[in-house]
């Protein structure tokens, strides 16, 4: 799926019928921009407002309820010096580079697999693939049963034969994380399986054949030749990946309630108790706002890279 | 069949062909086995779970756990099952999703085929929109909400779900107009079509792939939502998701796993179904999701 050169574009003053400007010219013209006006204010109200809303709040004393008294970095000095909060930027740094490496390792081993003229593709991709279409409540509850370690996993390993198996991650507050970790990379990389793929079926067969006549021999091809002309697949599942990590609150939710204690605390559940249960709604916000800055920190210069790759 | 697979296995020997084949296989069986659990877990009795091993079949498959889960599981307080917040998410999820397409088919008319000075900045707004973590808009939305009387209802889930599923569907549609030929609609323009006209005659006919790509990523989105669902509803006014959670967090009484397994399974259908029926479509919708319309 490439993107495709854009035409240039009609615009109303370029139209053919030139002839007078009346009232109902006027309004003609106006009207591609009164049709796209409400979503544009809508995005900007609620999205671009909001956010300023979410920083001026979190330069208040606000606690319970939103009170408009200016507080300075009281909020951010007191996010930061939470043991809390570093927990939860641990647990991100740990479920970020788990999460996206294995996610990103395992769909292109899976894709590498696929591309082998594989004779059931038609029936092996959606396999890897339908853990996406649950929510990640969903899927956090049917991990949350498989890894139940009385009745679940653990328990089917005893009745196998193998008494002394032991996998209590769920509860153990050492271990919790990497349950989130494995419940997220089953749920996201059969996605990340077929963006390789479709990167795969997209590179220009005569550059393989030209280095199979030269001896190479099919691990070489891939390592040299197919891995680097695969790069803005792996920035776009970079991209996707990095943002959901960041964003992700229903799997740790449904998975392990952020605990044992506060073991698989993350930004994201860090914001909502704070917010509304521990009525520190500033600091809440001071969270809300490191999320923000971190996302926008991947986020924008991809975009711009990839708006301004169109326009020449 | 593309140039990579013909050529680069060419040479691949029988062994290289069994091990992949083990390899997808293996892979395949473990991708499968949590939903294999859950929909054995909702066929099995309790004493069965508590007695026996959680990769066997059920010895008496029935769907008394579903039908528990439907009608009379207790979330909260009240043991009325789930099927209320089921139609909830029912009816939070069909207008969400059919304003928000319509809107994003406009959007994306404008942006490629009437465009203006500054298209480019919009444009780019919208679609930052798409990535902006929920929390940073989540307190002034309750606060907007609150003040319209519309926390805790569907309608406000409604307006929510439209209003941050704009920046998809507008990337979505105006990705695919930009490869609509201008050509056609400049000479539509000759013929002394308006703007409308244009659209509903031109455009909309042949956008059913982009279409059918929208509804599909906004309805698994606006079904999968749990974090506006929860911050913004509650009681009985909330969706599945948050409903399913409620159930399966909940330790009151003795833990009855095949309920919460069938109700796991009701929250799952509906997407699942459309990813059975529509799955092509399905990839495509992540992948243009994906910034790589």
């Amino acid at each position: 799926m490439t993107t495709i050169e854009p035409v240039p574009a009609l615009s109303p003053q370029g139209a053919p019928q030139r002839q007078g400007r009346t009232f109902a010219d006027g309004v003609r013209n106006a009207l591609p921009k009164i049709v796209l006006a409400p979503s544009f204010a809508v995005i900007l109200v609620f999205v671009y407002g909001f956010i300023l809303w979410t920083v001026y709040l979190s330069f208040t004393t606000s606690r319970i309820l939103p009170v408009y008294k200016w507080g300075g970095f009281d909020a951010y000095f007191r996010l930061w010096s939470q043991p809390n909060w570093y927990v939860a930027m641990q647990n991100l740094a740990i479920f970020g580079v788990l999460y996206i490496g294995i996610c990103i390792i395992l769909g292109l081993g899976i894709a590498i697999l696929m591309d082998q003229r594989i004779r059931a593709e038609g029936l092996l991709r959606p396999i890897f693939l339908y853990p996406m279409a649950l929510s990640f409540v969903v899927t956090g509850t049917a991990w949350k049963w498989f890894l139940n370690p009385g009745l679940g996993l653990e328990n089917t390993m005893h009745n196998l034969g193998w008494t002394s198996f032991k996998f209590d991650w769920l509860v153990n507050p050492k271990m919790a994380i990497y349950t989130v970790v494995i419940a997220g990379v089953w749920q996201a990389s059969g996605f990340v399986m077929a963006m390789f793929l479709a990167g795969l079926r997209g590179i220009d067969g005569e550059i393989i054949k030209a280095a199979q006549i030269d001896g190479a021999s099919t691990v070489s091809i891939y390592r040299r030749i197919i891995i680097p002309l695969l790069r803005p697949v792996f920035l776009s599942a970079f991209i996707v990946l990095a943002h959901m990590a960041i964003k992700s609150y229903d799997l740790v939710i449904a998975l392990t309630g952020g605990g044992p204690g506060n073991a698989t605390e993350l930004p994201s559940t860090f914001m909502y108790s704070y917010t509304f249960t521990r009525n520190q709604m500033n600091v809440g916000s001071a969270s809300a706002v490191m999320m923000l800055m971190g996302i926008t920190a991947i986020i924008v210069p991809y975009l711009y890279s990839e708006l301004r790759e169109r326009k020449q | 069949m593309s140039a990579t697979q013909e050529t680069v296995s060419a040479g691949g020997a029988r062994t290289a062909r069994y091990f992949i084949y083990a390899a997808l296989i293996i892979l395949a069986l473990v991708y499968l086995l949590p939903l294999y659990v859950m929909l054995s877990t909702s066929l099995k009795s309790l004493d069965e779970i508590r007695g026996g091993d959680m990769l066997a079949p059920p010895r008496d498959p029935s769907v008394a756990a579903w039908v528990r889960a439907w009608g009379e599981a207790c979330i909260g307080v009240s043991c009325v099952g789930i099927k209320g917040y089921f139609w909830n998410s029912i009816k939070m999820v069909v207008p969400a999703v059919l304003i928000s397409t319509l809107l994003g088919a406009l959007n994306g008319y404008v942006l490629t085929k009437w465009r203006f000075p500054g298209h480019k900045l919009v444009f780019g707004m919208m679609l930052f929109a798409c990535f902006i973590p929920f929390q940073a808009v989540l307190i002034p939305m309750a606060r907007v909400l609150g003040t319209f009387g519309l926390s805790n209802s569907t309608a406000g889930l409604v307006l929510v779900h439209v209003i941050y599923g704009l920046g998809f569907t507008t990337l979505f549609f105006r990705n695919y107009y930009e490869a609509f030929p201008d050509e056609l609609v400049k000479a539509a323009m000759i013929d002394g079509a308006g703007f409308f006209r244009i659209f509903w005659r031109i455009l909309l006919p042949s956008s059913g792939p982009i279409i059918v790509v929208t509804i599909i990523y906004q309805f698994t989105n606006i079904w999968n939502d749990f974090l506006f669902g929860v911050s913004f509803s509650s009681g009985t006014s909330s969706p599945m998701t948050v409903a399913l959670n409620n159930l399966v967090a909940s330790s009151t009484g003795v833990k009855e796993y095949n309920v919460d397994m069938a109700a796991a399974v009701f929250a799952a259908l509906p997407t699942l179904f459309v990813y059975v029926v529509a799955g092509r479509y399905f990839v495509r919708g992540l992948m243009a999701g994906a910034v790589k319309g």
